[in-house]
């Protein structure tokens, strides 16, 4: 455990602009298990979920996600750019995994969190990706999606 | 929005080699199955209910029920969240949530909404979570 967050904390990238057009990609993971002092106390997690603008808790990390719906969620911030976003994995400590279906009482991972609040699963972040409330979510955020630079270039031909 | 549907016409492709793989063993319907039926028609008394057992795409035993993708179709729905209706299914669930259910990919619809779009999804792909945490220390 202690392992893969000093892994996950040496994975701290931020990849910064180059490849135009967001063909290569590299997360900005922050974290991965519970954090200092383990566990999924309420107390803790609300720390967790507020520390960082957009938060999830995936199944496996982002490089190298172990279920299909956390890929998906890893997937969709990508094709928005959403680079610096903290990863939490699970998998990695069993007492968060039961303490964030605890404290979002929601009982299944991936869980999303922007801004502190609660968003949903997989099933909700695709839905908010295919109606185009996640652009404007994250807008709020003051992230600006890649998606809608896409857009612009494809206007633009 | 274009990448949108390329995003979800991938996952789209990649649920069907997941459920190509686990349509070979599934067969009649199990009692987790039914019992998923009866709650959500007693909760929610949805116009269309379709349920399929996706367990077999998973790193789970033959004739498993784990994993399931269920659409619900209910005029309840109107007026309320993506998070409050999924909410509302995972209430009427809450015991085979609690037990042996381990993913369940909810498609919460209002009738309108379904008449859109009168189609269960498939799921992404399995990527081995659950056989790779018991091989982990």
């Amino acid at each position: 455990m202690s392992g893969s967050l000093r892994r996950a904390a040496a994975a701290l990238l931020r990849w910064g602009r180059g490849a135009g057009g967001g063909g290569f990609w590299v997360p900005g993971v922050r974290a991965a298990g519970s954090g200092a002092g383990g566990g999924g106390s309420a107390e803790q997690l609300d720390a967790l979920v507020k520390k960082d603008k957009v938060v999830v808790f995936l199944k496996g990390t982002p490089e190298q996600p172990q279920c299909g719906f956390s890929n998906a969620v890893v997937q969709i911030l990508r094709l928005h750019g959403v680079r610096d976003y903290a990863a939490y994995n699970v998998l990695d400590d069993p007492e968060l995994r039961q303490g964030i279906k605890d404290y979002s009482n929601w009982p299944t991972i991936p869980q999303v969190y922007l801004n502190g609040e609660f968003v949903g699963g997989c099933d909700i972040l695709l839905q908010m990706h295919q109606n185009g409330d996640l652009v404007e979510e994250l807008k709020k955020l003051g992230i600006h999606s890649a998606l809608l630079d896409e857009k612009k270039d494809q206007d633009s031909k | 929005m274009l990448t949108g549907r390329l995003v979800s016409g991938l996952v789209y492709l990649a649920g069907r080699v997941c459920l190509s793989q686990g349509s070979a063993g599934s067969g009649a319907m199990g009692p987790v199955e039914a019992a998923i039926r009866t709650k959500l028609e007693q909760a929610l008394s949805p116009e269309v209910l379709e349920l399929r057992n996706e367990s077999g795409g998973h790193a789970v035993p033959p004739g498993s029920e784990t994993h399931f993708r269920v659409a619900v179709v209910s005029s309840r729905f109107e007026g309320l969240s993506p998070l409050q209706r999924h909410r509302l299914v995972h209430t009427a669930l809450a015991e085979e949530l609690a037990g042996p259910v381990h993913a369940l990919a909810i498609q919460a619809r209002t009738p309108a909404q379904w008449r859109e779009n009168p189609e269960l999804d498939t799921s992404p792909p399995c990527l081995g979570g659950s056989k790779k945490t018991r091989g982990t220390p």
